[in-house]
């Protein structure tokens, strides 16, 4: 079947079974390969992706359901936000092997544009989705700490 | 250590240069333009090029080019050791680009490990680095030499900074890239001695807090290109359907409902499962999973239960009768421990533990004749090479490997299997490139897990609570007679990674290490710290039990057992002065533990709590010191500090794979359960290095001390409850805490 898909602002028109989790879709149909593949149900967070602004696991999200929504993936996830947590993620060089860092971003950027200021606790409740197996998660923490000043500052 | 060679260097062109030690070259070559986009960190090697023929070049516009011969997995190794030659050359970092190195051993090949081009047991740094240092001394020899003629001046005249020869009198100075544009290589070459290496006072980028990783921009962005990510033009997909259990074959293959999905191109029956190729990676799985095996039933590996041969394990490593393989021997130590006045003896455990990188494993392969080339996520481009021309029936020079990033590696990526799937769909459908990816099922079934293993520790003491004797039995499978079975011969049967971490450092006047090999079919691999994370386990509680049956402070008896061991006494005694070892916590119990292994001294304290309803410990907080003789990248190092921590936390807490009757029980993140945040100690790291010591190794440092820094501090909260089987899981702990 043929669906439009609205993924980075932009429309696209794909031919696949509905059924086909959203992921597959944006790495092969779409050549996003920037959003990954790391468990296939919605086990470690590496395929996060917005969906209509809410971080979602697209591993399990089938191509019929996604079709009605916005997704936005790293490749374009813009704002005040995005800018601030890709900064801090440099400056504190929080990838390691980085596989698991798209999925870590997606999640990061939309606790940040929930919660102004997160806790510690918020982190835990909004990151433990994101396993990574190169234990990156104390600088991710500090890192989501480092933009959420930055941010408040700015504002 | 790696002893810094000496090096020869001999003009090769007008232009070029080589640059000999050892038996291994490094080719350094001027005025070339690079063959990368302008501002690629990172870049593959330079296409339809098989063996470039410059490690090194300086391009006309100054840009210096340097291969990284080891792959990154988020070691930091293409930061680190591209680093040690700018800095030796006196260049400017920013205008320094790095390019993988393609395979080929005999020019990239690791001195210091088998002249193999692998990446791993945390021997690229302790390798590479004389050959890579001594490299950038004469290379920057060779430029002074042209700029002098260049600048009608004598060589003594000039000197460097960065990316420039100065002539100071003169006020005179010429750019790197004007040289290697114009310079004539005098012939014959100046040659470069260990004395022209940098006083590490001049060092500008060994040890500085603000050189980034070059890996870390595309990171963070959904650029850096995986194995996982290859796009190639009319690339196909593939799956493997796999043998439930180990080295059984499929017997008959129903693949009627396989077919008939949509967008499957090719059924691939193989010797150990079942191939599909198709359009899409959903029509594989699709497939895959429509397809009707049945398999033989005929391996051994039927008969492998983990538990139950733990239990045989422990028995035979309790069974002093049973004569094992000598690994170590100093003096008579059972003799010295039959006349103790005391003897402390204990069994440690563990359980088979997984990988699970986090990008499963995968490989795209395109086979054309008798020709093959491969992408692929491999810590070990040779050992692939030689795989996937026994697969194809050719020879491993018409196989190029292509090493893009790899999602974590931990020993799991020197392996092949992956490879051999995307070779063997590869080649049955000629002409076409084939991806393979494996699903985390699979990736977690069919893993080379750590041994199962079991050690029997058994020291004596004298009337004065010092250590006679020390006997260290270690009770597991070998992973060398599988993947290296010359060096297993050659050792007569002993298995070096396997008891990896037994030796130490502390000083005992007898000492026994024996290993008992089990073999009983299931392939076994290289994890995170391979034989260290469990050896130094034992021995680190048993250093506890020593000193709880003396009735003295843990931190007090290591310091004594290392009495001529400064570095070491370094790290323990800056680790509890961080953790403030003598300041009692409510409710918390304080552990230490200190490994030597990789050439880097490490020590940690863990501070934990426990739920004695529940079982369940929290680790709260873990300090670490850490000496690894020359700290190149202090960040880098926190950063590996802390992923051996917390999974050094999730492994001893967490991480179990249960083998059944051949059948692997975790499948995915639900059952094989891995650190989360929420469960990730707090971690602080003092880096504190060693001036005039070798370099050490650093990614695999960080894990050894933690498991036992948690057991011990656990110990010390209950009044010595001992756990002594990893992973302690919240069962295991209600039973320890209820005898
Ligand atoms: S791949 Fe989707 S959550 Fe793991
Ligand atoms: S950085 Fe490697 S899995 Fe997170």
């Amino acid at each position: 079947m043929s669906y439009a898909i609205s993924v980075n602002g932009q429309v696209h028109h794909v031919e696949d079974d509905g059924q086909t989790p959203l992921l597959w879709v944006l790495r092969d149909t779409l050549k996003l390969t920037g959003t990954k593949y790391g468990c296939g149900v919605a086990q470690c967070g590496a395929c996060t992706v917005h969906v209509d602004g809410t971080p979602t696991r697209s591993c399990t999200l089938p191509l019929e359901v996604a079709a009605s929504a916005r997704i936005t993936t790293i490749e374009s996830i813009e704002g005040v936000e995005a800018q601030a947590i890709r900064g801090a993620w440099v400056a504190r060089d929080v990838p390691q092997c980085g596989f698991c860092q798209s999925g870590q971003i997606m999640s990061a950027v939309a606790l940040l544009r929930t919660l102004k200021t997160p806790t510690d606790r918020d982190i835990d409740v909004a990151m433990s989705g994101n396993i990574c197996r190169c234990a990156t998660y104390n600088r991710i923490r500090a890192a989501i700490h480092d933009a959420a000043a930055q941010l408040g500052t700015a504002r | 250590m790696t002893p810094i060679l000496q090096p020869q260097s001999r003009v090769l062109s007008r232009r070029s240069f080589l640059v000999t030690t050892g038996g291994l070259g490094i080719a350094v070559a001027f005025g070339s333009v690079p063959d990368l986009a302008s501002g690629a960190a990172m870049a593959p090697a330079a296409e339809g090029d098989f063996r470039p023929n410059a490690w090194i070049t300086i391009g006309v516009d100054g840009t210096v080019s340097i291969i990284s011969p080891a792959v990154e997995m988020g070691q930091g190794i293409t930061t680190t050791l591209p680093l040690l030659v700018a800095e030796e050359l006196d260049a400017d970092w920013s205008r320094v680009r790095v390019v993988q190195a393609p395979s080929d051993a005999e020019t990239y090949g690791n001195p210091g490990f088998y002249g193999i081009q692998l990446t791993g047991g945390s021997e690229s740094t302790r390798g590479y680095n004389a050959l890579l240092r001594m490299t950038g001394a004469q290379t920057r020899l060779i430029l002074l030499a042209g700029a002098a003629g260049m600048l009608n001046v004598p060589v003594s005249e000039l000197e460097t900074e960065p990316h420039r020869v100065l002539h100071p009198s003169s006020g005179r100075s010429l750019d790197y890239g004007e040289i290697a544009a114009r310079a004539v290589l005098p012939d014959p070459l100046p040659q470069a001695t260990e004395a022209d290496l940098k006083q590490s006072h001049r060092w500008r980028y060994i040890g500085s807090r603000t050189i980034q990783r070059i890996d870390v921009p595309s990171k963070v962005n959904g650029t850096a290109v995986f194995g996982i990510d290859v796009q190639l033009p009319d690339m196909l997909y593939g799956a493997v359907l796999r043998a439930p259990v180990q080295d059984e074959r499929p017997e008959t293959i129903d693949d009627a409902e396989a077919r008939d999905v949509p967008g499957i191109t090719h059924i691939v029956p193989l010797s150990y499962g079942v191939g599909i190729v198709g359009e899409t990676v959903e029509a594989t799985r699709r497939a895959k999973d429509l397809l009707n095996v049945t398999w033989s039933t005929t391996s051994r590996v039927r008969n492998y239960s983990s538990q139950r041969l733990l239990d045989e394990y422990r028995a035979v490593g309790r069974d002093l009768g049973q004569q094992g393989v000598p690994a170590h021997t100093k003096g008579d130590a059972e003799a010295a421990i039959a006349g103790a006045t005391t003897v402390i003896e204990a069994d440690y455990m563990s359980d088979h533990v997984a990988h699970a990188t986090m990008e499963p494993m995968n490989a795209t392969a395109l086979v054309t004749g008798d020709r093959v080339e491969i992408w692929a996520p491999t810590q070990g481009p040779t050992g692939t090479q030689g795989f996937a021309a026994e697969v194809v029936g050719t020879t491993p020079d018409k196989v190029k490997v292509n090493t893009t990033l790899l999602g974590g590696g931990f020993g799991r990526k020197a392996e092949a299997d992956f490879i051999i799937d995307a070779v063997s769909l590869a080649k049955a459908v000629e002409g076409r490139p084939v991806k393979v990816i494996w699903s985390r099922e699979d990736d977690v079934r069919h893993d080379k897990f750590r041994p199962l293993e079991a050690q029997h520790v058994k020291v004596g003491l004298d009337a004065e609570g010092n250590i006679v004797g020390w006997r260290h039995r270690i009770v597991a499978d070998s992973i060398f007679a599988r993947t290296l079975p010359p060096v297993f011969e050659e050792a007569g049967g002993h298995d070096d990674v396997v008891t990896e971490g037994a030796k130490f450092n502390y000083t005992v006047p007898a000492h026994q290490i024996e290993y008992l090999r089990q073999d009983n079919g299931l392939a076994i691999g290289f994890w995170f710290a391979v034989g260290v994370g469990y050896t130094r386990f034992a021995i680190e509680c048993v250093v506890d039990e020593i000193a709880a049956a003396r009735g003295i402070d843990p931190v007090a008896l290591r310091l004594e057992l290392l009495k001529d061991q400064p570095r070491a006494r370094k790290v323990i005694e800056t680790v509890a002065r961080m953790a403030e070892w003598d300041r009692a916590r409510d409710g918390r119990g304080l552990g230490v533990a200190y490994s030597d292994a990789f050439g880097s001294h490490c020590a940690q304290v863990a501070e934990v709590s426990l739920n004695r309803d529940t079982g369940a410990i929290r680790v709260h907080k873990v300090w670490c010191a850490i000496d690894p003789g020359v700290a190149i990248q202090p960040l880098h190092i926190e950063a590996m500090m802390m992923t051996g921590i917390t999974n050094g936390t999730g492994h001893a807490l967490f991480e179990q794979i249960n083998v059944i009757d051949g059948e692997v029980q975790e499948s995915n993140f639900d059952t094989y359960r891995v650190i989360r945040m929420s469960e990730a100690p707090e971690i602080e790291v003092a880096v504190v290095p060693t001036p005039g010591s070798p370099f050490g190794g650093i990614g695999q440092a960080g894990l050894p001390p933690t498991g036992p820094a948690i057991a011990n501090a656990v110990a010390r909260l209950t009044g010595g409850v001992r756990l002594r089987h990893y992973p302690f899981t919240p069962e295991r702990v209600k039973a320890a805490l209820d005898i």
